[in-house]
């Protein structure tokens, strides 16, 4: 009884963690609101299976080093220049969690999940990439022209979140003693609508944003009427990452001069390195003549001023301190930061100096709808095929063939679940491979019974003949699935995301089918035999 | 209880010659319709563009197809796919066009644009576009063949492994046979050939496998059973102890994939035929392929460890190698032993 007990309580176990992996929850997506044209933040109920652009809808894309205007010498770098650059744009896109990879060592990878346009896909990625460097707003120019933004805002009806108001100011301008400050601190009744939500940086010109809050920023400095209150000569640019202090996540917005000091086109090499002296981390830049002309004046005009690093409207890392005049080599130092970083700002030069042109190899482009029927359809025919299983089963092996059907469920379960868990993707081969396994996950069971109904037939009695049916059917069990989990591996790894998705259900198929079909199947024969000891013939 | 096929005692290797006939017939017809007509690739191994367009109304094919024509799109085929309002276009990179990897997508808008003439601008939706470079083409066509070749490679080895290697080049054999069958399959159902297709196929190698190594299993204990009997008996008792588990699994999964072909939709049907006929091919070459061959391979390398004294080191000698034609057709039932304790 003990080792029943024990039994019950792996199969709680395993049915609760699987629960608990299938519960719907909120998931914020981003999704592109089409009448405003800004991305905007929703929340979804929904079950945490990720589903794959095939049915959800979405934009897939492969692209690769134009080599046609001329051969590209070393394409490993090329494409990881190109992977910072589309990472940079991704943002523009308001996908949730859009994937950019590097595939292979020359191809860049991305899935757009919920986007319909391919056109418009292909003109942002497929936009040069420009590097620019501009000086931050030293004057805190910008700082003086929020109460101006606030009110412009008030007049235009828009309501603060009244919670948040006043303590954030307070922290905004902590020991600031600016006169906006005091202004908008003493107007604590209606604190200003974009004031309150900005937080002072380390740097002038520097301000952080709550992460779950910069769309709406976002949407505030893009309005007409804000726009036009920034001061003249100044404009408003994202940081690139979102960064942590401390338990939050932030992202920057700088205030920086309108003009840009130097671009690109005049950037001839960077390289990161460790400087053997201080040990600092550095980037390491080359100007060719023209800008180092350029660069030179204006950099003697702003020693200690600091230099923000734009590549295509959005700031890279935190702006560095001008500390002398530069001429045509620089070096931009990050102390004590590692060297990751370091070759991280480097290949972001790298990326506005050359920019990759990619061409696209593959597009796909499948709609929401398509998506949606498909998975009505796969869904449809699951439960077709899992009522034909158990009308088999049943009928078949009776009472037997009902504990199979019980463990089926858990079955179906512990896939879903397994799904989830590991956050694989489910693609509609995927969902097609589900609904076969459950086909096929009945196999444990068949050979299991057909083996408890020979050592019936030769004469054993119940007990004997269930336990030496479970172990006979073992062998063969085992090494069929391993046969099956083998070739499902090499599918894995040859194929493209759907095939993968399939190949990945058909493996964790198989491994739940074996919990379910074995252990789950025994332990509710070990109950039925210990409930009914005067049983002498068993319904099979 | 019900029992289906309980002491069956079919002499099943009895018709292997018959049973070789019959497949290689499919195969030569398989084969014949193969070169005739090609291999029907997807555009994922050409490359070039497909597109799928749900017009909500019915609208001659004659027009959408005049269309094409007029905007220059000679060689794109187009069919209705699923539903009289739905249309796949299809324009694979041929020879006559000479599209690099950009050409694709100016072919994707060029089908686009077919439509707004032919159905109206904004009476129909796109619901799934695809234009695939000829590189990225030619690399899955690699990978494809790299995938089926490392699993049979794969599988010898762990049936090596596991059995012994007369079992596992048996199993491979009867494998090799279901591809090529399979692929004789498709090539007569003329159905287009993608790569979740070709994940179809690899997935009848794997379920083949599995029932073949569901009988070999058995072989393999009842060699060790009854060491009077000849392979030949061995495998037809074999085969005939399993026939209920075969039938009752192969029952539940046809039952699964004619849900996927019949509901599923379009996009999965080529799939599922795939499948449904790869249960077929699997069953059959499980019987009349591997075992056949694993006794053809006994007779021509007779092995003592072919009878399992690997693995039960040196108690019995080994019999001596099965006998070209025997008499006696059926297998008689053997007397009921207590299986062996050894374990």
């Amino acid at each position: 009884m003990g080792k029943i007990r024990q039994r019950l309580y792996v199969i709680l176990g395993l049915v609760v963690v699987s629960i608990i992996a299938l519960v719907p929850r909120n998931t914020k997506e981003r999704v592109f609101d089409k009448q405003t044209g800004q991305p905007k933040d929703t929340v979804v109920r929904r079950v945490p299976i990720n589903l794959g652009l095939d049915l959800r809808g979405g934009i897939y894309l492969a692209l690769e080093v134009d080599q046609t205007k001329g051969p590209v010498p070393d394409c490993a770098d090329a494409i990881q220049r190109a992977e910072r650059v589309v990472r940079t744009r991704m943002d523009e896109f308001g996908t949730k969690e859009p994937v950019v990879q590097i595939q292979g060592r020359c191809r860049l990878i991305v899935e757009l999940a919920g986007e319909q346009d391919p056109a418009r896909a292909r003109s942002v990625i497929q936009r040069t990439a420009f590097l620019e460097f501009r000086i931050t707003d030293m004057k805190s120019l910008f700082k003086d022209a929020l109460p101006q933004i606030d009110a412009a805002l008030k007049k235009a009806g828009i309501k603060s979140r009244s919670n948040a108001a006043p303590s954030a100011v307070a922290q905004l301008f902590g020991g600031d003693t600016t006169k906006a400050g005091r202004d908008s601190a003493a107007d604590a009744n209606s604190p200003g609508v974009l004031s309150s939500l900005l937080f002072q940086g380390q740097l002038p010109g520097e301000y952080l944003v709550p992460e779950e809050q910069w769309p709406l920023v976002d949407s505030l400095i893009n309005r007409a009427d804000v726009q036009s209150t920034i001061p003249r000569g100044l404009e408003l640019r994202w940081g690139a990452q979102a960064e942590s202090r401390g338990a939050k996540a932030y992202r920057a917005l700088y205030a920086v001069d309108a003009r840009s000091i130097i671009t690109g086109e005049y950037l001839v090499k960077a390289v990161a390195r460790r400087d053997p002296v201080t040990n600092q981390s550095i980037v390491a830049f080359q100007l060719n003549h023209r800008g180092a002309r350029k660069f030179s004046d204006e950099t003697a005009r702003h020693i200690n001023d600091y230099m923000a690093i734009i590549l295509d409207g959005r700031v890279q890392g935190q702006p560095p301190v001008i500390r002398s005049q530069i001429g045509a080599n620089g070096q931009i130092e990050l102390g004590t930061k590692p060297l990751q970083e370091a070759s991280d700002l480097a290949l972001v030069l790298r990326a506005g100096a050359l920019p990759a042109p990619l061409a696209i190899v593959d597009e796909r482009t499948i709609s929401g709808t398509l998506g949606a029927d498909s998975i009505h359809d796969g869904v449809l025919a699951g439960i077709v095929g899992v009522v034909l299983v158990v009308v088999i089963m049943i009928g078949y092996y009776r009472v037997s063939g009902a504990l199979a059907v019980a463990a089926l469920t858990l079955y179906c379960l512990f896939t879903l679940a397994g799904l989830a868990l590991f956050g694989f993707t489910l693609t509609l081969p995927g969902l097609a491979g589900f609904v076969l396994s459950i086909g096929i996950a009945v196999d444990a069971n068949v050979l299991i019974f057909e083996r408890i109904r020979e050592e019936l037939v030769h004469g054993k009695s119940l007990r004997l003949a269930v336990d030496d049916g479970f172990l006979h059917a073992m062998n063969a069990i085992v090494d069929s699935n391993v046969s099956t989990i083998l070739t499902a591996l090499i599918l894995y790894a040859v194929g493209t995301g759907p095939v993968q998705g399939f190949a990945i259900t058909l493996i964790i198929g198989i491994i739940a089918s074996m919990i379910s079909a074995i252990f789950v199947v025994k332990t509710l024969f070990l109950i039925w035999l210990n409930r009914r000891p005067d049983m002498v013939t068993l319904s099979i | 209880m019900i029992r289906l096929f309980a002491n069956a005692q079919y002499d099943f290797i009895k018709w292997r010659r018959f049973a070789f006939s019959l497949t290689g017939a499919i195969m030569l017809v398989g084969l014949g319709f193969l070169v005739t007509r090609g291999v029907n690739y997807s555009i994922e191994f050409t490359g070039g563009t497909q597109v799928q367009v749900e017009a909500g109304h019915k609208v001659p094919i004659a027009n959408i197809r005049a269309a094409l024509d007029n905007i220059g799109l000679t060689h794109a085929d187009i069919k209705n796919f699923g539903s009289d309002t739905s249309f796949m276009v299809t324009a694979r990179i041929g020879a006559e066009s000479a599209e690099g990897e950009a050409g694709t997508q100016a072919v994707a808008s060029a089908v686009a644009r077919a439509f707004d003439q032919s159905v109206g601008v904004g009476q129909y939706r796109i619901d799934r576009r695809e234009a695939v470079g000829p590189k990225v083409g030619r690399e899955l066509q690699g990978k494809a063949l790299i995938a089926i070749l490392f699993s049979f490679v794969v599988t010898l080895i762990y049936l090596a492994v596991r059995f012994e290697w007369r079992f596992g080049l048996a199993a491979v054999v009867a494998t090799a046979h279901d591809v090529v069958a399979t692929v004789a399959f498709i090539s007569v159902m003329h159905l287009e050939v993608s790569l979740v297709v070709v994940g179809a196929v690899l997935t009848v190698v794997g379920y083949s496998l599995n029932d073949t190594i569901i009988i070999f299993d058995r072989v393999r204990e009842n060699l060790r059973k009854y060491r009077r009997q000849n392979l030949y008996e061995i495998l037809n008792l074999s085969i005939n102890e399993t026939l209920p588990r075969s039938v009752l699994t192969h029952g539940t999964t046809i039952a699964t994939t004619l849900a996927l072909l019949l509901l599923a939709g379009e996009v999965i049907r080529p799939f599922a035929w795939v499948m449904s006929f790869g249960i077929f091919t699997g069953t059959f070459s499980s019987i009349y392929i591997a075992a056949p061959v694993l006794l053809w391979i006994e007779k021509r390398w007779p092995g003592e460890d072919a009878r399992g004294a690997r693995t039960f080191g040196s108690r019995a000698p080994a019999t001596p190698p099965v006998s070209g034609s025997p008499v006696t057709p059926p297998a008689p039932q053997p007397p009921p032993r207590a299986p062996q304790p050894a374990r």
